[in-house]
C-alpha cells in the first residue's frame, strides 16, 4: 500500500504567482495513494526541508513528491532530506511546476491545471519507485597524464606535489613538447628554455612521476576511478635501462641525412638520435626508416660503439596495461601545414618559412646557433615580411575557423626580437586584426610598433613570387592607405594556423569524451567546468580543449591537475544506481543489447535455471556491470524481450506517466 | 478540462526530453521566461534512446494528440551515440505511422541543446500549432481509456 506525501512549494512568488499552490496541493491530496499533501513558502530552505522529514516520520511515507523548481536544481537536496528522515532517497520525484509551468505561463487557471497534471505524473510515477541503493566503487590513486608538453607535465608536476602516483605517456621520444622548440616567450621575452627545461628536469626526479616516453595509449576501458589504460611502447632499439645518454652513437652513426624535426626540418640529424641537448629521458633512439641496419642488417656501428651496449636492433613494441583512477588528456598541437596555400610559395621557396621554422632559426641551439640567416643563401635577411592569420579565421576548407589566438603575439615577439638584435632591419607585418587580450599583451604589441618600428600593415596578402635575383616579392594591399604595395623581402614568415594533434581524435574515440567539429576536446560546462570534460574522470589541459599561450595553458593544466587530486583523494566514489539491469528470466541471450550498449557494460554468462520439469537448463543471459553502466536505455529499447529495463526510469513508471499525462 | 470538439480543441501534447540537453534547454526557456502553450508536458528520461517506440503508440493510444521527443544534437549526446539510435528508431517508427494511418507530423523528433531555451519554446509553439491543425487524434485512441 502507497503512503505518498504531496509537497508544493511557492517559491517565494516565482510559483504562486501564477499557479494556485493551494488547489494543487488540494486536487493532488485526491489522488490515490496520496496520504499528505502541502504547500509551503519555501521548500528547499531548513524549514522546508524539516516539513518533509516529519511528514515521511509521522505518516511513514513510502513516497515523495515535490512540486517546485526544475529536479536540475533541488532533486539532490531533497534526495538528502528524505534520506536523513529515513527514506530511500530514490523514493523522491519532483514535479517541475517553475521552470517548466509558473515561468512559461501567464494565465492562472490554464497554469494550476498544468501544475496539477505534472502532480498528478509525479505521483504516478513515485508509486512504481523502488528503493535504490548507490554502490560505491573504489578509486585507483594514480593518476595518467597523456601528452609530455608544458601541460601535460604541469599537470602532473602538481598531481604528484599532492602525493598521488603519475605516469607521463608521451609519443615522441622526449617530454618538452612544443614549448622546447620555442627560442622566446611573450610579453616577457624570457627563454622558453630556461623555464621549461628545469620542469621538465623536474618531472623526471620526481619519485611520483613515472615517465613513459616513446609511448602511446593504445587503449582505455572503465569509468571513473577505475581506468585500464593499455601502453604501446614503440621500440626504440635502444634499452633505456642501459643507455647514458652519451651522445656517441650519434656522433658515429653514418646515416647523417635525415630531417630533423625539432628543428622543424631545417637541418639534418643520425638515424640514432636525441633529440635535443636537454631531452628528457635523454635516450638515444634508432629511427627505423631510416637505420641501416634495421632496413638492410648492415651497419651496428652504433652498437659497437656503445659501451653502455645498450643498442638492441630486436627491441620489439611492447604493451603494458595499467590501472588509473583519473586520466589527464594534454595532447596539445601542431601549426597546420602551409602546402595548401599557393598563393604564399611556401613550397617553391626555402626563404618562405613559418613561424615554428623562424623560431628554429632564431634560437641559440637552433640550425644556425642563434645567428638569423637565410635558410638558402646563409645571407642575413634585410627585409621580412610577416603574414597573419595564415590558416586561421578562414572561411575555406583549407584552414580553420576559428583564431589560432597566439599568433599575433608571437609575430610582435618576432619582430621586436628581429629589430632588437638586427635594427638594420625592415620588418613588415601584414594581418587582419592584432587581438592582444591579455596581461601586458597589449602594451608589448604596443611596444613592437612605437618602440621597435615594426611596420604594421592591416590588409591580406595576395601572392607571394620568389624572383630569380633571390628576393621574394610580397603583393598585398594596405586596406588603411586603400593602396596596393609591392614589398621586395628576403624572408616571409607565415603564421600557418594551430590544430589539434592528429592524435586526438581516436583517443576522444577511446576515452568517449566529445569533440567539437574542429577536433578540439568539448569541456564539460563552457563555463563552469572548463577543465573537465564531460566523462567523468577525464580532465582536459592545454590547447587540446581550444587555442591557448603559454601561461593559459600552465593555469589549465594545475586546474585540471586540481580536479584529478580532487578525485583521487576520495577512496570510492558513488556511482549512480539508475543503471540498467536484465530479467534473466525473460532474457534470450539475443546480444540485441550488447551492441548498442557505448560503454561495453554488458557480458553474457551460461547461467543454470531450474526449468519447471525439474531439469536444469543453461541459458545465456545478458549480465550488466553496474559500475561501468551509465544508464542510457539504449538497451531497454533494444531488448525484444522486455528483459532489459532501467532503474528510476523503468518502462512501467514512463508509461505510468504517459497515462498520467494523457488522462 | 478540455474539450474534444473541434471548435474548442486543446491538444494534449506529451515531450519526451533527455535530461542532459533538452530538459534543461526546456528549463532554460523557463529561466528566459519563453513561453509556449500549457498543452505540452514534459516527461525526462535520461536519454532520448530511453524513448521506447511503444511508449508513443502508449501515449496516442491513452488520447495523446502529439508526442515529440527532444535529445542532445547529433553528435553531441552525452551517452556518445544515444541520439544516433532514437533517429533510426524514430525513422522506422515514422513507417509504422504511415501504415497505421497516423498523420506523421503528430509525431516530431527534435535537437534542442541544453542552451537553446529560445528553440526549445519556438519548436513547442509550432508542434502545438502544427498538431492544432490536424485535430484530435482519432485513429489510435482507444475508446475505453477516453476520459468521461
Amino acid at each position: 500500500m502507497n503512503r505518498i506525501g504531496v509537497f508544493v512549494c511557492h517559491c517565494g512568488t516565482n510559483i504562486a504567482s501564477t499557479v494556485d499552490v493551494k488547489a494543487v496541493a488540494e486536487a493532488l491530496s485526491h489522488e490515490r495513494g496520496v496520504v499528505i499533501s502541502q504547500d509551503y513558502q519555501y521548500m528547499c530552505s531548513e524549514s522546508g526541508q524539516n516539513l518533509v522529514k516529519n511528514a515521511i516520520k509521522e505518516h511513514n511515507l513510502t513516497g515523495v513528491v515535490i512540486c517546485s523548481c526544475s529536479p536540475r536544481m533541488h532533486e539532490n537536496t531533497f534526495r538528502k532530506a528524505c534520506s536523513e528522515a529515513g527514506l530511500n532517497p530514490y523514493l523522491v520525484e519532483i514535479a517541475n511546476i517553475r521552470e517548466q509551468c509558473s515561468w512559461i505561463h501567464k494565465d492562472i487557471t490554464t497554469a494550476t491545471e498544468k501544475a496539477v497534471i505534472l502532480g498528478r505524473t509525479a505521483i504516478a510515477k513515485v508509486t512504481l519507485n523502488t528503493p535504490l541503493t548507490s554502490m560505491e566503487s573504489p578509486v585507483v590513486k594514480r593518476a595518467l597524464v597523456i601528452g609530455g608538453g608544458i601541460a601535460g607535465i604541469q599537470s602532473a608536476l602538481d598531481i604528484a606535489e599532492a602525493g598521488f602516483e603519475v605516469d607521463i605517456v608521451e609519443k615522441e621520444p622526449t617530454i618538452g613538447g612544443k614549448m622546447a622548440q620555442i627560442d622566446k616567450t611573450f610579453p616577457t621575452l624570457d627563454c622558453a628554455a630556461c623555464i621549461l627545461t628545469p620542469k621538465m628536469v623536474e618531472a623526471s626526479q620526481n619519485e611520483n612521476i613515472n615517465i613513459y616516453s616513446f609511448s602511446e595509449v593504445s587503449d582505455v576501458k572503465g569509468f571513473v576511478g577505475n581506468f585500464t589504460v593499455k601502453i604501446k611502447r614503440k621500440a626504440r632499439y635502444v634499452d633505456e635501462t642501459k643507455c647514458t645518454g652519451c651522445g656517441l652513437c650519434t656522433e658515429k652513426c653514418p646515416m647523417k641525412k635525415v630531417p630533423n624535426e625539432f628543428n622543424a626540418g631545417l637541418d639534418n640529424r643520425t638515424a640514432i638520435y636525441i633529440p635535443f641537448a636537454q631531452a628528457v629521458p635523454k635516450i638515444a633512439t634508432i629511427d627505423p626508416n631510416y637505420c641501416m641496419m634495421l632496413k638492410n642488417g648492415k651497419c651496428g656501428v652504433c652498437s659497437k660503439v656503445c659501451t653502455a651496449g645498450a643498442v638492441d636492433y630486436k627491441q620489439k613494441d611492447e604493451f603494458i596495461e595499467k590501472k588509473y583512477g583519473a586520466i589527464v588528456v594534454a595532447t596539445g598541437y601542431n601549426p597546420i601545414s602551409p602546402e595548401k596555400f599557393d598563393e604564399y610559395a611556401y613550397s617553391q621557396c626555402p626563404d618562405v618559412v613559418t613561424s615554428l621554422e623562424l623560431e628554429r632559426l632564431m634560437n641559440a641551439a637552433g640550425p644556425n646557433g642563434g645567428t638569423l640567416l637565410r635558410p638558402s643563401d646563409k645571407k642575413h635577411p634585410e627585409k621580412i615580411v610577416f603574414i597573419q592569420c595564415v590558416g586561421s579565421r578562414c572561411d575555406d576548407d583549407r584552414g580553420k575557423p576559428y583564431c589560432s589566438k597566439i599568433c599575433c603575439m608571437y609575430t610582435a615577439k618576432h619582430a621586436m626580437l628581429i629589430r632588437e638584435k638586427y635594427p638594420d632591419t625592415e620588418v613588415y607585418v601584414f594581418y587582419i586584426d592584432v587581438r592582444t587580450p591579455g596581461k601586458n599583451f597589449d602594451e608589448f604589441y604596443r611596444r613592437a610598433v612605437e618602440q621597435y618600428n615594426v611596420h604594421y600593415i592591416k590588409g591580406m596578402v595576395g601572392k607571394v613570387t620568389p624572383k630569380a635575383n633571390g628576393k621574394i616579392e610580397v603583393q598585398g594591399s594596405d586596406m588603411l592607405a586603400d593602396e596596393q604595395l609591392r614589398i621586395d623581402a628576403d624572408l616571409v614568415v607565415l603564421a600557418m594556423a594551430i590544430e589539434p594533434d592528429k592524435s586526438a581524435r581516436p583517443l576522444a574515440t577511446m576515452l568517449t569524451t566529445q569533440m567539437d567539429t574542429n577536433d578540439f576536446f568539448t569541456e564539460a560546462h563552457p563555463k563552469l567546468r572548463p577543465v573537465e570534460s564531460a566523462t567523468a574522470g577525464i580532465f582536459l589541459s592545454g590547447v587540446c580543449q581550444g587555442p591557448k599561450d603559454i601561461p593559459e595553458t600552465v593555469a589549465q593544466a594545475s586546474a585540471a591537475a586540481a580536479k584529478a587530486i580532487g578525485l583521487l583523494c576520495k577512496n570510492s566514489i558513488t556511482c549512480n544506481p539508475c543503471v540498467a539491469h536484465s530479467d534473466e528470466l525473460m532474457c534470450n541471450g539475443c546480444s540485441a543489447c550488447e551492441k548498442v550498449c557505448p560503454y561495453g557494460a554488458i557480458t553474457y554468462e551460461n547461467k543454470e535455471f531450474r526449468m519447471p520439469d525439474r531439469t536444469v537448463a543453461v541459458r545465456r543471459v545478458a549480465s550488466v556491470n553496474p559500475a561501468v553502466c551509465q544508464g542510457c536505455g539504449a538497451c531497454t529499447v533494444a531488448c525484444p524481450s522486455g528483459a532489459m529495463d532501467l532503474n528510476g526510469f523503468s518502462n512501467s513508471q514512463i508509461m505510468a506517466e504517459v497515462d498520467a499525462i494523457c488522462k | 478540462m478540455q474539450v474534444n470538439d473541434s471548435k474548442n480543441f486543446e491538444p494534449v501534447i506529451a515531450a519526451f526530453c533527455c535530461n542532459w540537453c533538452s530538459y534543461a534547454g526546456a528549463d532554460l526557456s523557463g529561466t528566459n521566461r519563453l513561453s509556449y502553450p500549457t498543452n505540452v508536458k514534459i516527461i525526462r528520461v535520461p536519454c532520448s534512446c530511453r524513448v521506447n517506440p511503444m511508449f508513443i503508440l502508449r501515449a496516442f493510444q491513452r488520447g495523446a494528440d502529439g508526442v515529440i521527443i527532444c535529445g542532445c544534437h547529433p553528435g553531441d549526446c552525452h551517452y556518445t551515440s544515444g541520439n544516433y539510435f532514437t533517429r533510426r528508431r524514430i525513422t522506422l517508427l515514422y513507417s509504422m505511422l504511415d501504415f497505421l494511418g497516423i498523420e506523421r507530423n503528430r509525431t516530431r523528433l527534435e535537437w534542442v541543446s541544453a542552451a537553446e531555451g529560445a528553440k526549445f519554446a519556438s519548436v513547442m509553439e509550432q508542434f502545438t500549432e502544427d498538431v492544432r491543425k490536424l485535430g484530435p487524434n482519432r485513429r489510435l485512441e482507444d475508446l475505453r481509456c477516453r476520459k468521461k
